[in-house]
């Protein structure tokens, strides 16, 4: 008994190092998001060139990406082409336009390409909001019932879409036909 | 002097003086938040700064509201002060927030499933603390009393030694 004692302190500090090990890989500005799983949140708000109003039933009726993207964020200029190259293989792709200038915006979309089915004008950051969007670039992957499946905060690049979306994305679609 | 314009300049000279007062008296964090907030109700302001201070920014790495100039935080602090005013319980603002920035945000998290650990952790530790140094106080002290007790043979023995080894 008294010489198992002795190995208390080997055995304390062993599940220390478990646990301090785990720690080094993980990504301190990882947040767990709060919507996954959840529904869309709702919105009415106007689209970006003709000014109709859209909303959450909007996003229904298929496999949607809902890109939030804005002419500040740095990021989002290395992202766009990207979200080009999803769109020419069909993948349909919303943006919100977060807290941005509409003018900017379509002079980006001209200059860039425009790979949104269409653009939600979310200029008071008021539906960045209910998502829990902390800045731009952020992109959900919301299924055909508007569920949120997955978030992405910050550039969906080839990696990232290969390691994070694909998978999902092509089941989601499956399930949907 | 009519009572109204007594009444705004008061309350001028209370956001002047009173509100950075306050600030920094009760919390050096504080000062880093440089926007004055005007409330319908004074007690509301208390809840405010409590609220700022104990939310985290879920953009930055460890600021609370309070301490952040992030836009983010900055619509969180509008929220939450449009909240107070809408007569919202503090309860109802946390749930507001965590159900789009998840507990993340909260400084003090809430006793679940997944954070008893954290809570209760410290004072398991505490406890087994006690019961080590117990152990160790009550228990030696038997020990030695046992041993202190020398038989006639031990005491003769010792007193050899001591003759033998004092300085003659």
């Amino acid at each position: 008994m008294n010489r198992l004692a002795l190995f208390a302190p080997l055995a304390v500090f062993l599940v220390l190092s478990i646990f301090l090990f785990k720690g080094l890989d993980r990504d301190p500005t990882e947040l767990p998001s709060a919507l996954v799983g959840e529904a869309f949140p709702a919105f009415t708000l106007p689209a970006l060139n003709d000014g109709r109003l859209l909303s959450e039933q909007d996003l229904k009726s298929r496999v949607t990406l809902v890109n939030v993207w804005a002419t500040w964020c740095f990021a989002c200029r290395i992202e766009h082409p990207m979200l080009n190259q999803l769109a020419d293989q069909g993948v349909a792709i919303v943006g919100i336009n977060y807290k941005d200038q509409d003018a900017k915006a379509q002079s980006w979309l001209e200059q860039r390409g425009n790979p949104y089915q269409f653009n939600i004008v979310d200029a008071q950051g008021s539906l960045g909001f209910d998502l829990g969007v902390t800045g731009a670039p952020e992109t959900y992957l919301v299924d055909a019932q508007g569920v949120i499946q997955y978030r992405r905060v910050g550039v969906v690049d080839q990696r990232v879409w290969d390691d994070e979306f694909k998978v999902l994305y092509e089941q989601l679609v499956g399930k949907e036909k | 002097m009519s009572i109204r314009s007594l009444l705004v300049n008061s309350l001028m000279v209370f956001v002047l003086c009173v509100i950075p007062y306050g600030q920094f008296n009760q919390q050096a964090q504080l000062q880093a938040s440089t926007d004055v907030v005007i409330f319908s109700d004074p007690s509301l302001r208390e809840r405010y700064y409590q609220l700022v201070a104990e939310l985290r920014c879920p953009k930055c790495q460890n600021q609370n509201l309070a301490d952040s100039n992030a836009p983010i935080s900055k619509d969180m602090k509008a929220q939450i002060y449009s909240m107070l005013e809408a007569q919202n319980t503090d309860d109802e603002i946390k749930a507001y927030l965590v159900s789009r920035y998840s507990e993340f945000i909260l400084y003090r998290p809430e006793v679940n499933s997944g954070t008893w650990f954290l809570w209760f952790a410290p004072l398991c530790f505490v406890l087994l603390g006690a019961l080590i140094v117990w152990r160790y106080a009550f228990n030696k002290p038997k020990a030695s009393s046992v041993s202190a007790e020398l038989t006639a043979e031990q005491q003769a023995q010792l007193d050899k030694l001591l003759e033998k080894d004092s300085p003659q």
